[in-house]
Protein backbone atom coordinates (compact mmCIF):
# COMPACT_ATOMS: atom_id res chain seq x y z
CA UNK A 1 0.00 0.00 0.00
CA UNK A 2 2.61 2.66 0.84
CA UNK A 3 4.84 1.80 -1.95
CA UNK A 4 1.50 2.22 -4.32
CA UNK A 5 1.41 5.89 -2.43
CA UNK A 6 4.99 6.39 -3.14
CA UNK A 7 4.49 5.39 -6.97
CA UNK A 8 1.58 7.88 -7.60
CA UNK A 9 3.25 10.39 -5.12
CA UNK A 10 6.29 10.48 -8.07
CA UNK A 11 3.58 10.64 -10.97
CA UNK A 12 1.72 13.66 -8.96
CA UNK A 13 5.11 15.56 -8.58
CA UNK A 14 5.78 14.68 -12.32
CA UNK A 15 2.55 15.99 -13.18
CA UNK A 16 3.05 19.13 -11.22
CA UNK A 17 6.57 19.58 -12.69
CA UNK A 18 5.47 19.16 -16.16
CA UNK A 19 2.55 22.19 -16.03
CA UNK A 20 5.32 24.28 -14.31
CA UNK A 21 7.61 23.97 -17.28
CA UNK A 22 5.40 23.86 -19.91
CA UNK A 23 7.63 22.82 -22.65
CA UNK A 24 7.78 19.79 -24.83
CA UNK A 25 10.61 18.47 -23.25
CA UNK A 26 8.85 17.13 -20.31
CA UNK A 27 5.61 16.00 -21.30
CA UNK A 28 3.04 14.84 -18.75
CA UNK A 29 2.28 11.61 -17.66
CA UNK A 30 -0.96 11.41 -19.89
CA UNK A 31 0.92 12.46 -23.19
CA UNK A 32 3.47 9.81 -22.68
CA UNK A 33 0.51 6.85 -21.97
CA UNK A 34 -0.73 8.09 -25.19
CA UNK A 35 2.36 8.34 -27.81
CA UNK A 36 2.56 4.70 -25.29
CA UNK A 37 -0.86 3.46 -27.08
CA UNK A 38 0.06 4.60 -30.31
CA UNK A 39 3.23 2.81 -30.61
CA UNK A 40 1.55 0.13 -29.25
CA UNK A 41 -1.70 -0.07 -31.82
CA UNK A 42 1.03 0.44 -34.92
CA UNK A 43 3.01 -3.13 -33.30
CA UNK A 44 6.64 -0.85 -33.05
CA UNK A 45 6.12 -1.08 -29.34
CA UNK A 46 5.62 -4.52 -28.83
CA UNK A 47 8.04 -5.45 -31.85
CA UNK A 48 10.88 -3.63 -30.10
CA UNK A 49 10.38 -4.24 -26.27
CA UNK A 50 10.19 -8.05 -27.95
CA UNK A 51 13.73 -7.84 -29.31
CA UNK A 52 15.14 -6.17 -26.88
CA UNK A 53 14.06 -8.47 -24.16
CA UNK A 54 15.21 -11.55 -26.55
CA UNK A 55 18.28 -9.47 -26.48
CA UNK A 56 18.98 -9.27 -22.50
CA UNK A 57 17.42 -13.04 -22.08
CA UNK A 58 20.51 -14.78 -24.83
CA UNK A 59 23.27 -12.52 -23.57
CA UNK A 60 21.97 -13.19 -19.61
CA UNK A 61 21.57 -16.62 -19.98
CA UNK A 62 25.28 -16.90 -21.95
CA UNK A 63 26.68 -14.68 -19.52
CA UNK A 64 25.46 -17.15 -16.30
CA UNK A 65 26.43 -19.62 -17.92
CA UNK A 66 29.63 -18.69 -18.54
CA UNK A 67 30.20 -17.75 -15.34
CA UNK A 68 29.01 -20.11 -13.45
CA UNK A 69 31.16 -22.90 -14.79
CA UNK A 70 34.40 -20.41 -14.72
CA UNK A 71 33.22 -19.52 -11.48
CA UNK A 72 33.19 -22.75 -9.94
CA UNK A 73 36.42 -23.92 -11.87
CA UNK A 74 38.17 -21.12 -10.07
CA UNK A 75 36.93 -21.46 -6.72
CA UNK A 76 37.61 -25.04 -6.68
CA UNK A 77 40.98 -25.09 -8.02
CA UNK A 78 43.97 -22.48 -7.01
CA UNK A 79 46.08 -22.71 -9.94
CA UNK A 80 43.29 -21.89 -12.50
CA UNK A 81 42.17 -19.10 -10.13
CA UNK A 82 45.29 -17.48 -10.24
CA UNK A 83 45.99 -18.38 -14.26
CA UNK A 84 41.94 -16.53 -14.64
CA UNK A 85 41.96 -14.14 -11.92
CA UNK A 86 44.82 -11.12 -14.05
CA UNK A 87 42.09 -11.67 -17.13
CA UNK A 88 38.93 -11.38 -14.77
CA UNK A 89 40.55 -8.28 -13.11
CA UNK A 90 41.11 -6.85 -17.12
CA UNK A 91 37.01 -7.98 -17.75
CA UNK A 92 36.13 -6.41 -14.89
CA UNK A 93 37.59 -3.02 -15.20
CA UNK A 94 37.36 -2.71 -18.47
CA UNK A 95 34.38 -0.06 -19.30
CA UNK A 96 31.02 -1.61 -21.25
CA UNK A 97 31.55 0.95 -23.85
CA UNK A 98 35.07 -0.16 -24.62
CA UNK A 99 33.65 -3.77 -24.90
CA UNK A 100 30.97 -3.27 -26.86
CA UNK A 101 32.64 -0.85 -29.23
CA UNK A 102 35.76 -3.44 -29.81
CA UNK A 103 32.92 -5.97 -30.47
CA UNK A 104 31.44 -4.15 -33.16
CA UNK A 105 34.63 -2.92 -34.62
CA UNK A 106 35.86 -6.88 -34.60
CA UNK A 107 32.82 -9.22 -34.91
CA UNK A 108 30.84 -6.23 -36.99
CA UNK A 109 28.01 -4.50 -36.75
CA UNK A 110 25.89 -8.16 -36.48
CA UNK A 111 23.68 -9.60 -33.78
CA UNK A 112 25.91 -11.96 -32.57
CA UNK A 113 28.90 -8.97 -31.43
CA UNK A 114 25.98 -7.19 -29.77
CA UNK A 115 24.71 -10.73 -27.88
CA UNK A 116 28.69 -11.11 -27.06
CA UNK A 117 29.09 -7.73 -26.28
CA UNK A 118 26.49 -7.66 -23.11
CA UNK A 119 27.64 -11.34 -22.00
CA UNK A 120 30.95 -10.14 -21.89
CA UNK A 121 29.86 -6.63 -20.13
CA UNK A 122 28.14 -9.70 -17.15
CA UNK A 123 30.16 -12.01 -17.58
CA UNK A 124 33.38 -11.19 -14.74
CA UNK A 125 30.60 -9.90 -12.38
CA UNK A 126 28.86 -13.69 -12.16
CA UNK A 127 32.33 -15.43 -12.17
CA UNK A 128 33.40 -13.36 -9.33
CA UNK A 129 30.06 -14.18 -6.94
CA UNK A 130 30.06 -17.52 -8.03
CA UNK A 131 33.51 -18.23 -7.34
CA UNK A 132 32.85 -16.86 -4.02
CA UNK A 133 30.35 -19.45 -3.41
CA UNK A 134 32.44 -22.10 -4.48
CA UNK A 135 34.94 -21.20 -2.17
CA UNK A 136 32.40 -21.74 0.44
CA UNK A 137 31.34 -24.94 -0.36
CA UNK A 138 30.80 -27.53 1.79
CA UNK A 139 33.96 -30.63 1.46
CA UNK A 140 31.93 -32.98 4.10
CA UNK A 141 29.53 -32.89 1.15
CA UNK A 142 31.54 -33.59 -1.59
CA UNK A 143 33.34 -36.61 0.62
CA UNK A 144 29.98 -37.78 1.06
CA UNK A 145 28.97 -37.73 -2.48
CA UNK A 146 32.20 -39.30 -3.14
CA UNK A 147 31.85 -42.34 -0.92
CA UNK A 148 28.41 -43.11 -1.65
CA UNK A 149 29.75 -42.87 -5.44
CA UNK A 150 27.12 -40.79 -6.88
CA UNK A 151 26.67 -40.16 -10.66
CA UNK A 152 28.01 -36.16 -11.39
CA UNK A 153 24.23 -35.21 -12.20
CA UNK A 154 23.05 -36.07 -9.26
CA UNK A 155 26.24 -34.12 -7.57
CA UNK A 156 25.65 -30.89 -10.07
CA UNK A 157 21.67 -30.99 -9.32
CA UNK A 158 21.46 -31.75 -5.15
CA UNK A 159 25.06 -31.21 -3.88
CA UNK A 160 26.32 -27.95 -5.54
CA UNK A 161 23.72 -26.28 -7.22
CA UNK A 162 21.98 -25.80 -4.17
CA UNK A 163 24.82 -24.73 -1.82
CA UNK A 164 25.02 -22.17 -4.64
CA UNK A 165 21.87 -21.15 -4.93
CA UNK A 166 22.40 -17.57 -3.02
CA UNK A 167 25.12 -16.56 -4.75
CA UNK A 168 23.49 -17.36 -8.18
CA UNK A 169 19.93 -15.32 -6.98
CA UNK A 170 22.67 -12.51 -6.55
CA UNK A 171 24.21 -12.72 -9.56
CA UNK A 172 21.08 -12.98 -11.26
CA UNK A 173 19.29 -10.00 -9.61
CA UNK A 174 22.79 -7.74 -10.17
CA UNK A 175 22.98 -9.10 -13.51
CA UNK A 176 19.25 -8.31 -15.28
CA UNK A 177 19.40 -5.02 -14.14
CA UNK A 178 22.73 -4.78 -15.56
CA UNK A 179 22.36 -6.00 -18.51
CA UNK A 180 18.82 -4.27 -19.82
CA UNK A 181 21.15 -1.65 -19.47
CA UNK A 182 23.94 -2.32 -21.44
CA UNK A 183 21.47 -4.36 -24.31
CA UNK A 184 20.15 -0.55 -24.33
CA UNK A 185 23.30 1.03 -24.92
CA UNK A 186 24.08 -1.81 -27.13
CA UNK A 187 21.29 -1.33 -29.17
CA UNK A 188 22.02 2.50 -29.73
CA UNK A 189 25.25 1.74 -31.20
CA UNK A 190 24.99 -0.80 -33.61
CA UNK A 191 21.54 -2.45 -34.22
CA UNK A 192 18.84 -1.36 -36.38
CA UNK A 193 15.68 -1.67 -34.03
CA UNK A 194 15.01 -2.52 -30.29
CA UNK A 195 13.84 -0.14 -27.56
CA UNK A 196 18.02 1.49 -27.40
CA UNK A 197 17.34 2.31 -30.93
CA UNK A 198 14.32 4.12 -30.59
CA UNK A 199 15.30 6.02 -27.16
CA UNK A 200 17.84 7.04 -29.59
CA UNK A 201 15.98 8.37 -32.40
CA UNK A 202 13.95 9.92 -29.76
CA UNK A 203 16.42 11.92 -28.72
CA UNK A 204 17.60 12.79 -32.21
CA UNK A 205 13.83 14.19 -32.83
CA UNK A 206 14.00 15.39 -29.07
CA UNK A 207 10.97 13.80 -28.43
CA UNK A 208 10.96 12.57 -24.69
CA UNK A 209 7.29 11.31 -24.96
CA UNK A 210 8.56 8.97 -27.28
CA UNK A 211 11.43 8.52 -25.23
CA UNK A 212 9.19 7.59 -22.23
CA UNK A 213 6.78 5.51 -23.74
CA UNK A 214 10.10 3.11 -24.64
CA UNK A 215 11.76 3.50 -21.43
CA UNK A 216 8.82 3.14 -19.15
CA UNK A 217 7.00 -0.08 -20.14
CA UNK A 218 11.00 -1.61 -19.92
CA UNK A 219 11.35 -1.02 -16.85
CA UNK A 220 7.41 -2.48 -15.62
CA UNK A 221 8.39 -5.71 -17.53
CA UNK A 222 11.92 -5.90 -15.73
CA UNK A 223 10.23 -5.43 -12.43
CA UNK A 224 7.86 -8.58 -13.32
CA UNK A 225 10.58 -10.96 -14.25
CA UNK A 226 11.76 -9.70 -10.80
CA UNK A 227 8.66 -10.08 -8.84
CA UNK A 228 7.39 -13.46 -10.52
CA UNK A 229 10.65 -15.33 -11.67
CA UNK A 230 13.61 -13.99 -9.35
CA UNK A 231 12.14 -13.64 -6.64
CA UNK A 232 9.65 -17.02 -6.19
CA UNK A 233 13.11 -19.29 -7.46
CA UNK A 234 14.41 -17.50 -4.14
CA UNK A 235 12.07 -19.12 -2.22
CA UNK A 236 11.77 -22.26 -3.80
CA UNK A 237 15.64 -22.52 -3.19
CA UNK A 238 15.68 -21.62 0.45
CA UNK A 239 12.31 -23.54 1.33
CA UNK A 240 14.46 -26.15 3.28
CA UNK A 241 16.05 -23.49 5.51
CA UNK A 242 14.17 -23.73 9.11
CA UNK A 243 12.24 -20.66 9.15
CA UNK A 244 12.81 -17.75 11.80
CA UNK A 245 10.51 -18.11 14.78
CA UNK B 1 33.15 -58.74 -1.96
CA UNK B 2 29.40 -58.90 -3.67
CA UNK B 3 30.24 -60.80 -6.87
CA UNK B 4 29.94 -64.47 -5.97
CA UNK B 5 32.98 -66.13 -5.81
CA UNK B 6 35.51 -62.79 -4.85
CA UNK B 7 35.85 -63.80 -1.40
CA UNK B 8 39.56 -62.51 -0.84
CA UNK B 9 39.85 -60.92 2.74
CA UNK B 10 39.95 -57.38 2.86
CA UNK B 11 43.63 -55.76 3.23
CA UNK B 12 44.96 -52.47 4.44
CA UNK B 13 48.61 -51.67 4.71
CA UNK B 14 50.18 -48.59 5.46
CA UNK B 15 53.90 -48.12 6.13
CA UNK B 16 53.94 -44.70 6.34
CA UNK B 17 51.69 -41.12 6.43
CA UNK B 18 52.79 -37.82 7.23
CA UNK B 19 51.17 -34.89 7.25
CA UNK B 20 52.73 -31.38 6.78
CA UNK B 21 51.96 -29.29 9.56
CA UNK B 22 50.77 -25.57 9.11
CA UNK B 23 54.69 -24.94 9.55
CA UNK B 24 55.88 -26.71 6.95
CA UNK B 25 57.10 -29.52 8.74
CA UNK B 26 56.41 -33.04 7.99
CA UNK B 27 54.82 -34.75 10.93
CA UNK B 28 54.47 -39.00 10.37
CA UNK B 29 51.06 -40.28 12.05
CA UNK B 30 51.04 -43.59 11.26
CA UNK B 31 53.71 -46.29 10.37
CA UNK B 32 53.83 -50.34 10.03
CA UNK B 33 49.70 -50.77 10.26
CA UNK B 34 48.55 -53.35 8.37
CA UNK B 35 45.38 -55.10 8.73
CA UNK B 36 43.05 -57.75 7.14
CA UNK B 37 39.17 -58.13 7.45
CA UNK B 38 36.89 -61.31 7.26
CA UNK B 39 33.98 -60.63 5.07
CA UNK B 40 31.46 -60.26 6.72
CA UNK B 41 33.13 -59.71 10.30
CA UNK B 42 33.37 -56.61 12.24
CA UNK B 43 36.22 -55.01 13.25
CA UNK B 44 37.17 -51.70 15.65
CA UNK B 45 39.50 -49.56 15.42
CA UNK B 46 40.35 -48.05 19.10
CA UNK B 47 42.48 -45.46 19.95
CA UNK B 48 43.21 -41.83 21.73
CA UNK B 49 41.61 -39.23 19.63
CA UNK B 50 44.48 -37.65 17.13
CA UNK B 51 45.76 -41.52 16.81
CA UNK B 52 44.85 -41.50 12.92
CA UNK B 53 41.97 -43.63 13.08
CA UNK B 54 39.75 -41.89 11.16
CA UNK B 55 42.91 -41.04 8.40
CA UNK B 56 43.24 -44.86 8.16
CA UNK B 57 39.44 -45.42 7.23
CA UNK B 58 40.07 -42.32 4.47
CA UNK B 59 42.85 -44.33 3.22
CA UNK B 60 40.82 -47.66 3.04
CA UNK B 61 37.68 -46.27 1.33
CA UNK B 62 39.87 -43.84 -1.22
CA UNK B 63 39.33 -40.82 0.32
CA UNK B 64 42.93 -39.92 1.18
CA UNK B 65 45.30 -41.49 -1.21
CA UNK B 66 48.61 -39.43 -0.15
CA UNK B 67 50.69 -42.65 1.73
CA UNK B 68 52.61 -45.48 1.52
CA UNK B 69 51.17 -49.09 1.70
CA UNK B 70 48.38 -50.23 -0.42
CA UNK B 71 44.37 -51.36 0.06
CA UNK B 72 42.45 -54.15 -1.87
CA UNK B 73 39.07 -52.85 -1.90
CA UNK B 74 37.56 -52.74 -4.78
CA UNK B 75 36.58 -49.83 -6.90
CA UNK B 76 33.01 -51.55 -7.44
CA UNK B 77 32.76 -51.47 -4.04
CA UNK B 78 29.53 -50.43 -2.30
CA UNK B 79 30.63 -48.43 0.29
CA UNK B 80 28.30 -47.09 3.34
CA UNK B 81 30.15 -44.57 5.44
CA UNK B 82 28.69 -42.88 8.44
CA UNK B 83 31.25 -40.03 9.06
CA UNK B 84 31.70 -38.13 12.84
CA UNK B 85 28.72 -35.19 11.51
CA UNK B 86 25.62 -36.32 9.83
CA UNK B 87 26.47 -34.84 6.79
CA UNK B 88 23.10 -34.72 5.11
CA UNK B 89 22.08 -32.52 2.24
CA UNK B 90 20.04 -29.67 4.32
CA UNK B 91 17.88 -29.13 1.19
CA UNK B 92 16.42 -32.58 0.55
CA UNK B 93 13.76 -34.95 2.27
CA UNK B 94 15.01 -37.53 4.54
CA UNK B 95 13.73 -39.92 1.93
CA UNK B 96 15.36 -38.18 -0.62
CA UNK B 97 18.72 -37.89 1.38
CA UNK B 98 18.33 -41.67 1.48
CA UNK B 99 17.37 -42.13 -2.41
CA UNK B 100 19.85 -39.63 -3.90
CA UNK B 101 22.52 -41.89 -2.28
CA UNK B 102 20.84 -45.49 -2.75
CA UNK B 103 19.21 -44.74 -6.59
CA UNK B 104 19.21 -49.14 -6.87
CA UNK B 105 17.79 -49.92 -3.80
CA UNK B 106 13.69 -50.04 -4.47
CA UNK B 107 11.20 -47.30 -2.54
CA UNK B 108 9.27 -49.92 0.09
CA UNK B 109 13.31 -51.05 0.69
CA UNK B 110 14.62 -47.44 1.67
CA UNK B 111 11.25 -46.97 3.57
CA UNK B 112 11.65 -50.67 5.82
CA UNK B 113 15.32 -49.43 6.68
CA UNK B 114 14.24 -46.25 7.70
CA UNK B 115 11.30 -47.90 9.33
CA UNK B 116 13.61 -50.33 11.58
CA UNK B 117 15.59 -47.31 12.48
CA UNK B 118 12.96 -45.70 13.74
CA UNK B 119 12.35 -42.85 10.95
CA UNK B 120 9.20 -44.03 9.54
CA UNK B 121 7.44 -40.63 10.44
CA UNK B 122 10.05 -38.75 9.77
CA UNK B 123 10.51 -39.37 5.60
CA UNK B 124 9.30 -35.87 4.72
CA UNK B 125 11.16 -33.67 6.99
CA UNK B 126 14.01 -31.97 6.09
CA UNK B 127 17.81 -32.18 7.97
CA UNK B 128 17.47 -28.85 9.84
CA UNK B 129 13.84 -29.80 11.74
CA UNK B 130 15.67 -33.63 13.08
CA UNK B 131 17.43 -33.75 16.69
CA UNK B 132 20.86 -34.43 16.60
CA UNK B 133 20.09 -38.24 17.61
CA UNK B 134 17.57 -38.77 14.66
CA UNK B 135 19.86 -36.98 12.38
CA UNK B 136 22.41 -39.62 13.09
CA UNK B 137 20.01 -42.39 12.19
CA UNK B 138 19.42 -41.03 8.84
CA UNK B 139 22.99 -41.49 8.36
CA UNK B 140 23.03 -45.01 9.92
CA UNK B 141 19.86 -45.17 7.40
CA UNK B 142 21.90 -43.81 4.42
CA UNK B 143 24.50 -46.46 5.14
CA UNK B 144 22.60 -49.09 5.19
CA UNK B 145 20.61 -48.14 2.27
CA UNK B 146 23.03 -48.74 -0.41
CA UNK B 147 23.01 -52.29 0.74
CA UNK B 148 26.88 -51.70 1.41
CA UNK B 149 29.66 -54.40 0.76
CA UNK B 150 31.67 -52.69 3.50
CA UNK B 151 30.51 -50.69 6.04
CA UNK B 152 32.15 -48.04 7.67
CA UNK B 153 31.51 -46.02 10.21
CA UNK B 154 33.40 -42.91 11.94
CA UNK B 155 32.94 -42.50 15.45
CA UNK B 156 28.92 -42.61 14.83
CA UNK B 157 27.79 -42.03 18.32
CA UNK B 158 29.88 -39.26 19.59
CA UNK B 159 28.17 -36.28 21.52
CA UNK B 160 24.80 -38.46 21.72
CA UNK B 161 24.19 -38.91 25.48
CA UNK B 162 24.76 -42.52 26.64
CA UNK B 163 20.97 -43.88 26.41
CA UNK B 164 20.89 -42.53 23.26
CA UNK B 165 23.92 -43.97 22.06
CA UNK B 166 23.31 -47.25 23.76
CA UNK B 167 19.80 -47.62 22.11
CA UNK B 168 21.48 -46.84 19.04
CA UNK B 169 24.24 -48.99 18.97
CA UNK B 170 21.66 -52.40 19.81
CA UNK B 171 20.17 -51.29 16.50
CA UNK B 172 23.22 -50.86 14.44
CA UNK B 173 24.39 -54.57 16.37
CA UNK B 174 21.09 -55.96 14.94
CA UNK B 175 20.99 -54.58 11.15
CA UNK B 176 25.00 -55.27 11.28
CA UNK B 177 23.28 -59.17 12.12
CA UNK B 178 20.79 -59.11 10.17
CA UNK B 179 22.88 -58.04 7.21
CA UNK B 180 26.21 -59.78 7.74
CA UNK B 181 27.84 -56.83 6.32
CA UNK B 182 32.40 -56.68 6.69
CA UNK B 183 32.38 -53.58 8.75
CA UNK B 184 35.12 -51.08 10.20
CA UNK B 185 34.41 -49.06 13.09
CA UNK B 186 36.18 -46.43 14.44
CA UNK B 187 35.61 -45.21 17.84
CA UNK B 188 37.31 -44.22 20.98
CA UNK B 189 34.90 -45.60 23.57
CA UNK B 190 35.90 -49.47 24.34
CA UNK B 191 32.17 -50.26 25.52
CA UNK B 192 31.36 -49.04 21.79
CA UNK B 193 33.97 -51.56 20.49
CA UNK B 194 33.48 -54.49 22.87
CA UNK B 195 29.54 -54.92 22.09
CA UNK B 196 29.90 -54.49 18.11
CA UNK B 197 32.80 -55.83 16.95
CA UNK B 198 34.32 -59.30 16.30
CA UNK B 199 37.56 -58.09 16.62
CA UNK B 200 39.04 -54.97 18.40
CA UNK B 201 42.81 -53.42 16.93
CA UNK B 202 44.37 -51.30 19.47
CA UNK B 203 46.36 -48.02 18.40
CA UNK B 204 48.75 -45.96 20.44
CA UNK B 205 52.13 -44.26 20.17
CA UNK B 206 53.27 -41.81 18.32
CA UNK B 207 53.78 -42.65 15.06
CA UNK B 208 50.57 -44.60 16.16
CA UNK B 209 50.91 -48.12 15.12
CA UNK B 210 49.01 -51.60 16.41
CA UNK B 211 49.60 -51.95 20.02
CA UNK B 212 47.37 -55.34 20.47
CA UNK B 213 44.39 -56.98 18.57
CA UNK B 214 41.86 -58.60 20.80
CA UNK B 215 39.38 -61.26 19.58
CA UNK B 216 35.96 -60.77 21.17
CA UNK B 217 34.35 -64.76 21.16
CA UNK B 218 30.38 -63.97 22.56
CA UNK B 219 28.23 -62.90 20.07
CA UNK B 220 27.04 -58.98 19.68
CA UNK B 221 23.29 -59.76 19.99
CA UNK B 222 23.80 -61.89 23.37
CA UNK B 223 26.77 -59.96 25.38
CA UNK B 224 26.45 -60.43 28.64
CA UNK B 225 28.09 -58.37 31.16
CA UNK B 226 30.90 -61.10 32.62
CA UNK B 227 31.93 -61.60 28.71
CA UNK B 228 32.50 -57.99 28.44
CA UNK B 229 34.22 -57.36 31.71
CA UNK B 230 36.64 -60.49 30.53
CA UNK B 231 37.20 -58.37 27.27
CA UNK B 232 37.83 -55.31 28.63
CA UNK B 233 39.99 -56.91 31.69
CA UNK B 234 42.28 -58.31 28.57
CA UNK B 235 42.52 -55.21 27.30
CA UNK B 236 43.49 -53.11 30.09
CA UNK B 237 46.28 -55.64 30.48
CA UNK B 238 47.69 -55.23 27.03
CA UNK B 239 47.45 -51.22 27.34
CA UNK B 240 49.37 -51.90 30.93
CA UNK B 241 52.16 -53.50 29.00
CA UNK B 242 52.09 -51.54 25.99
CA UNK B 243 52.48 -48.46 28.82
CA UNK B 244 55.29 -50.02 30.27
CA UNK B 245 57.71 -50.89 27.39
Amino acid sequence: MLRLASLLLLIAIWQIAAICVHSHVLPPPLAVVTTMAKEAQSGALFFNLGITLLRVIVSFLLAMIGGMILGVFMGRNKTFDRLADPWLVVLLNLPALVIIVLAYIWIGLTEPAAIVAVALNKLPNTTATIREGARALDNGLEEMASVFAMPLRTRVQHVLLPQLAPYIAAATRSGLSLVWKIVLVVELLGRPNGVGFEIYTAFQLFDVKLLLAYALPFIVIMLGIETFVVQPFERHVSRWRPKAA
Amino acid sequence: MCPAGDQKPLELVVKRKAFRTASGKRREVLRDFAMTMDLGKVYALVGPSGAGKTTLLRILIGLDKDFEGSTNVPQYARIGMVFQEPRLLPWRSVFDNLRLAAPQTSDDDIKKIAGDLGLGDHLSHYPGELSLGLARRVALARAFAVRPDLLVLDEPFVSLDMALATRLREELAALVDRTRVTTLLVTHSLDEAIHLADHIILLGGEPTAIIGEVDIASPRSAMTDSAAVEAKAKIASILAQSAAR
